[in-house]
């Protein structure tokens, strides 16, 4: 059966908006601790799949990162039930890809080279046109 | 300094984060019409989303989706991760018009495949970004 929505662009943007803040905030911690714990699959080889496991779970900052994605779960599973998936799930993946971009230069320090922001451009214009 | 850390393995392990998670969010986006619309000022209604069998079958897809998600950045930066994962994206356009019957007007169509030419883009760069080690940046400064 096909749902309709009611349309409401300020509503729909503060829903795609407050994914998207906390899913970079969880994104960037995530990938901060993952690089302080190392290559998951030395980690694995060397202690086994629990030894990897307790690797991750007792590390502080994995920890505050799973709490963001937490938020963005849930303010995903809110704005799923009052707008179209088609909309929601596209717009908020790649623009926090794009806000993920900047955060990974500064906080991360990785190396964003040409390649990485044309990508970071292509999707922009890849969610303007899919949210136009 | 940048270097490509890829091997065939971890390509699929990738291919496991673009695909559990556009499937876990069509999921969940079943599940959640069943429950109908939430109202800000009773967010405990979401939690009676976990009764409902298209819900957990999403959320087990998503946890497989975090595992992998989790491996894939112990070996490539996010900036490398989340564009080449992003094939998901026309994922979950074809479900929503195909599936759950959404209507994708041309534009959006062309989005994807915007979206979809980064994915290649970035596909073909290095994927991981080199940290000098603490005791690396110790001794480099002691020189």
């Amino acid at each position: 059966m096909m749902v309709h929505y009611p349309h409401d662009a300020g509503a729909e943007a503060a829903m795609i908006a407050a994914i998207v803040v906390s899913a970079t905030a969880g994104d960037v911690l995530i990938a901060s601790a993952m690089r302080t714990i190392g290559d998951l699959d030395h980690i694995r080889a060397e202690r086994g799949l629990g030894g990897a496991i307790l690797a991750v779970l007792t590390n502080l900052r994995f920890l505050f990162g799973v709490v963001f994605l937490t938020v963005s779960f849930f303010s995903l599973l809110y704005a799923l039930s009052r707008a179209n998936l088609s909309l929601i799930a596209p717009a908020s993946a790649s623009l926090t890809f794009v806000t993920n971009a900047v955060a990974a230069k500064f906080f991360l320090h990785e190396n964003v080279d040409r390649r990485r922001w044309i990508a970071a451009a292509l999707v922009c214009a890849g969610v303007a046109l899919m949210t136009a | 300094m940048t270097k490509s850390t890829m091997t065939l393995r971890r390509w699929f392990i990738l291919g496991v984060v673009a695909v559990t998670a556009p499937l876990g969010d069509t999921l969940l986006s079943f599940g959640m019409e069943e429950v109908g619309p939430v109202s800000i000022h009773h967010l405990a209604t979401l939690f009676y989303a976990f009764r409902v069998p298209e819900v957990l079958i999403g959320i087990a897809l998503l946890i497989a989706f975090f595992g992998s998600y989790l491996a894939s950045l112990s070996w490539a930066d996010l900036t490398f991760v989340l564009p080449a994962t992003s094939i998901g994206n026309v994922i979950v356009a074809f479900l929503a018009r195909f599936w759950k019957h959404e209507h994708i007007s041309p534009m959006r169509w062309v989005g994807i495949v915007l979206i979809t030419a980064a994915v290649g883009f970035i596909a073909r760069g290095p994927s991981y970004t080199e940290m000098p080690k603490p005791h690396e940046s110790v001794e480099a400064q002691a020189q």
